[in-house]
């Protein structure tokens, strides 16, 4: 019986496995947002004109969906010869396990140690590179420049300006911030530059690392410092009901007045009033620390199992030339990796592209640079606090528990 | 006359049998022994390297995961709360066993939930508990009560998603009794009425004994709905707000693929299907008991 | 019959219930019809916060037209086909086979065969995802909707075998045997004297997994992730997730996909009640 089940399953299989012609390339990818996908598309198209042997196949996922699904075909034995992800300890992940594969000789054949340095070391691990940056953005506050101005807001330079102006736009009526944490991320933005603010970025990657407790007394002064924005009531009512896309309709439709989160909002701000949009860079805390920022880097990998990684070198090196980049971030509105690249003309690209060139230093974000369990526990945390403030103890023993047994 | 099966029919049988015992046992049974197997290990799901690491992950379970806890007693609230759904299925099923004009399209309009998609029940209960346009909120803002948002909330959001759940499970619960009602020998019924009884007491004496087999199905589905419940909390709220709706078959996933604890999701599966396997127990005892009975 | 019926009750007791009735119906569908409201109104409509008024325009063809032109829905509905339709099928032919050789043989053991199939109904998912997952991923039939329809057949089979048992064990016995005595083989007496009278067992039947299978939640996630093999009802949660604010879209898609199976029951609504208080558990 074991031998005919065997033959079966193998006859079953032979009919089914998706023959990996040579000259194609699955390419798979969380670019979701109809003006990205658009651009990728007109690229795949050039590409395929330039390269008449080759044809791409693009496959575009939810975003959410795409975290969970892409291990599965990482896993498998015929995963896609190309996918987008995120650099930081999200790659090294796959990286340690081998999934992925070392494109070093893409960057060296391309130049890219050149073109590509400020970005070469958060796609390297162990020495080697494993993937292609194509677009990273800046993390600050969005806000409504005529609300401020109504009730004769400044733009907030320390924490202490923060905390007034909540207390200002709240005695308006106004909700101040903005955010949607039922996918949790959005909290996490949070808790990244209020650490970053008032421990520094050796510190929070010192935790991220698992090497510092989150019962640390560092990590308990910013939750205090936390504390202080929900004393002021500062955010949205509510806002575990909502996924970030959710909340901007508060900021849109004037409800709410501020937004912490990444530039992909701003494609949301309706094109007719946008004079009535800024951008300005989280206030400081402790002025004896340095202004480090949170800039994620979405990349290029190729899985270790591509069936064709040949042409997924080419696809890969075709994606780093400096105008494909251009023509990516225009459609992103987000900003090139690649030094000879073009930023958009945007206001809000200018100043971010501004404070990121100024820092002291970057991070990826929470759930890129922690490992991806410690992630999903501490976001869940950050959220039970914003909600229930009082459980903080406990949240924080809960958390350092998971980094114990995570990181033993 | 059992000793003497002819060879034939044995032969016969076994081919016939043949087909679907592989596929069973290949993708049912094999694989249930296997997750007890891959319990009792520490793996990323993604490598081949098994940790042989005895009962630890069912310790870790038991003694230092709050969430699990959250997850059991969720589930008990389920499996409460989800009982409703007999009970609303009888009311209802009593109420609709008439012959008015209309009432077949009627019945089978009633009938609706069952048949969609619980993603599509969730996506509808999403949007009518949404606080900022909710029809919820609007109802309840019109009596001048303050904006509610369940799904946020910990203290509400298993009992709105079991409230979901409730909507196609009343359902099938009808259908059952419908179905029982009108098997119910109506001579009986007439006698019952020539004795004088009627109402509550007829239902009590003479009708509830003669539905007690659609009772017995209808409490059967609803226990294993109940303990089965993935779908809503998954396209609800993900388990949220910070794992406060969670139940098992949703942490098992949530560890085994967000997670890549896939040892640990099995022992979390292992708990539920022993859990379930109490009632899977119960229900085939009382299947082949009426199984010998009946010939 | 119980209740009393209400043609003995006065002509108010009458009108009441019927109006009773449709109130009733009209509350307990409240949040479907919410959501095909919603589903012909405009996007002005939604972003200005005319959830629950009057449409200002009515657009059913254009909302539905455009979700089939801007999201993959079509796909999503094709795949939702390619893989029901097999499936039933599948479990059709495995369980008419089981449950003929379980009705009519006296099998040693088959008892306990029998109740395996039964218990395998009711187990839950979760017991079998990561091995089903690895197996078919040894397959190479991950992401492919052929590994979605293997799966399906392989557990539907356990509840169809109980159906079909039950059902061919209540057919007179003595048309096997006249049968037998006419000198038919076992293959004929199957094919020429039972199918013919499953019939309706096989049409309840095939209703039935045919709902269970469209509305799969569980294993179109684990199993496949592609549009290529995704069915619908992942489909409308990815595409969730992609058309946030577009809420007219998304209704729209749900009706669709919520579309197929209510069609099914309507069409076929005797077999679909047959099959449930037989004792099928929903899966």
């Amino acid at each position: 019986m074991k031998i005919r089940l065997a033959l079966a399953t193998a006859a079953i299989a032979l009919m089914t496995a998706s023959a990996a012609q040579a000259g194609t390339i699955t390419f798979n990818t969380d670019n979701a947002d109809p003006a990205p996908r658009a651009a990728m598309e007109a690229l795949i198209e050039q590409f395929q004109a330039d390269n008449p042997d080759i044809t791409v196949e693009m496959n575009v996922f939810d975003r959410e969906a795409y975290k969970t699904a892409i291990r599965n075909w990482l896993a498998s034995d015929s995963p896609p010869d190309v996918v987008t992800w995120y650099a930081g300890e999200r790659m090294n992940t796959f990286a340690e396990l081998g999934l992925f594969s070392d494109v070093t000789d893409v960057w060296q054949d391309n130049d890219l140690f050149d073109l590509m340095s400020s970005s070469a070391s958060a796609l390297a691990y162990d020495g080697v590179q494993y993937g292609v940056p194509f677009t990273y953005y800046q993390w600050g506050v969005y806000y409504r420049t005529d609300i401020f101005e109504d009730n004769g807001i400044e733009v907030p330079e320390t924490f202490d300006d923060l905390i007034a102006a909540c207390v200002t736009l709240r005695e308006a009526d106004i909700a101040p911030v903005a955010i949607g944490t039922r996918y949790l991320w959005t909290a996490a933005g949070w808790f990244d530059y209020l650490n970053l603010r008032t421990n520094g970025l050796d510190y929070h990657m010192g935790l991220m690392a698992g090497e510092i407790p989150y019962t640390d007394d560092g990590v308990r002064e910013t939750f205090a410092n936390w504390q202080r924005l929900l004393d002021a009531n500062c955010y949205i009512d509510n806002h575990a009901a909502y996924s970030w896309q959710e909340a901007v309709p508060f900021v849109v439709q004037g409800e709410a007045a501020m937004y912490l989160i990444g530039n992909f909002i701003t494609p949301f701000f309706p094109q007719d009033d946008i004079e009535n949009y800024g951008f300005f860079q989280f206030p400081v805390i402790n002025p004896d620390i340095g202004m480090y920022e949170d800039a994620p880097i979405d990349t290029f990998h190729i899985p270790t199992n591509a069936s064709n990684p040949e042409d997924a070198r080419r696809f890969l090196a075709y994606l780093a030339e400096a105008g494909v980049q251009t023509q990516i971030n225009e459609a992103l509105l987000q900003l090139p990796p690649n030094s000879d690249s073009v930023v958009l003309d945007d206001p809000f690209l200018e100043s971010g592209f501004a404070m990121l060139s100024a820092a002291d230093g970057i991070a990826q974000f929470y759930d890129r640079d922690t490992d991806p369990e410690m992630a999903r526990t501490g976001m869940e945390g950050f959220q039970e606090f914003m909600v229930n403030p009082d459980r903080l103890d406990g949240i924080l023993e809960r958390l350092d528990r998971t980094r114990q047994r995570i990181f033993r | 006359m059992a000793a003497s099966i002819p060879r034939e029919h044995r032969r016969a049988a076994f081919w016939f049998l043949l087909p679907a015992l592989i596929m069973f046992t290949v993708y049912v049974i094999y694989p249930i022994l296997q997750s007890f197997w891959i319990s009792f290990h520490e793996w990323d799901g993604l490598t081949d390297s098994m940790e042989w690491v005895g009962l630890r992950n069912y310790e870790d379970l038991i003694f230092y995961d709050f969430e699990f806890w959250t997850a059991i007693v969720n589930n008990l609230w389920w499996l409460i709360f989800y009982l409703l759904a007999p009970v609303f299925g009888l009311l209802m099923a009593l109420f609709l066993n008439q012959t008015v004009p209309g009432i077949r399209i009627a019945k089978s309009l009633f009938f609706f939930p069952f048949v969609i998609s619980q993603v599509v029940v969730g996506l509808v209960f999403s949007w009518f508990y949404d606080p900022s346009f909710g029809l919820l909120n609007e109802v309840l803002g019109f009596f001048g009560v303050p904006t509610i948002s369940l799904l946020s909330s910990e203290r509400w959001v298993t009992f709105a998603i079991i409230f979901a759940g409730l909507w196609p499970q009343t359902a099938y619960c009808m259908i059952l009794y419908l179905t029982g009602l009108n098997n119910i020998n109506p001579e009986q019924i007439e006698a019952a009425r020539i004795d004088g009884a009627k109402g509550f007491k007829m239902y009590w004496h003479v009708i509830r004994p003669q539905l007690s087999p659609a009772t017995f199905l209808a409490i059967v589905v609803t226990v294993i709905g109940a303990l089965r419940s993935f779908d809503l909390v998954s396209i609800m709220t993900s388990g949220g707000p910070f794992g406060s709706s969670t139940v098992l078959a949703f942490k098992m996933y949530e560890e085994a693929i967000f997670n890549f604890r896939v040892g640990y999701g099995a022992s979390i599966a292992v708990v539920l299907f022993l859990i379930m396997a109490v009632y899977i127990a119960y229900f085939l005892t009382r299947m082949l008991q009426q199984e010998r009975s009946g010939g | 019959m119980y209740p009393t019926p209400i043609e003995k009750y006065g002509a108010g007791t009458r009108t009441g219930y019927n109006v009773a009735l449709w109130v009733v119906l009209v509350i307990w569908l409240l949040p479907l019809l919410a959501v095909m409201l919603t589903s012909i109104r405009s996007l002005e409509d939604i972003s200005t916060g005319n959830y629950w008024g009057w449409p200002t325009d009515f657009l059913l063809i254009e909302n539905y037209t455009e979700i089939f032109r801007a999201t993959p829905l079509g796909r999503y509905l094709l795949n939702s086909v390619m893989i029901t339709v097999p499936t039933v099928i599948g479990v059709l032919v495995l369980s008419t086979l089981a449950g003929f050789a379980l009705a009519i043989y006296k099998i040693r053991l088959g008892f306990l065969v029998f109740a395996m199939f039964i218990a395998g109904n009711f187990i839950p998912f979760q017991i079998l995802m990561i091995p089903v997952r690895d197996l078919t991923e040894f397959l190479g039939m991950y992401d492919t909707m052929p590994g979605l329809i293997m799966f399906h057949i392989a557990f539907q089979s356990g509840f169809a075998v109980l159906f079909m048992r039950n059902f061919i064990k209540a057919l007179p016995h003595e048309l096997i045997e006249a049968a037998r005595v006419e000198g038919a083989n076992e293959f004929q007496i199957f094919w020429y004297v039972v199918v013919p009278l499953v019939r309706p067992a096989i049409a309840a039947m095939a209703v039935l997994v045919f709902t269970f299978i469209w509305n799969d939640y569980f294993w179109a996630i684990v199993l496949v992730q592609s549009d290529n093999a995704q069915p619908i009802t992942a489909g409308i949660q990815s595409l969730r997730g992609q058309w946030v604010a577009s809420w007219q879209l998304i209704s729209a898609g749900s009706v669709v996909a919520a579309l197929p199976p209510v069609i099914m029951f309507f069409l076929m609504q005797k077999h679909f009640i047959a099959g449930l208080t037989m004792g099928a558990t929903k899966g």
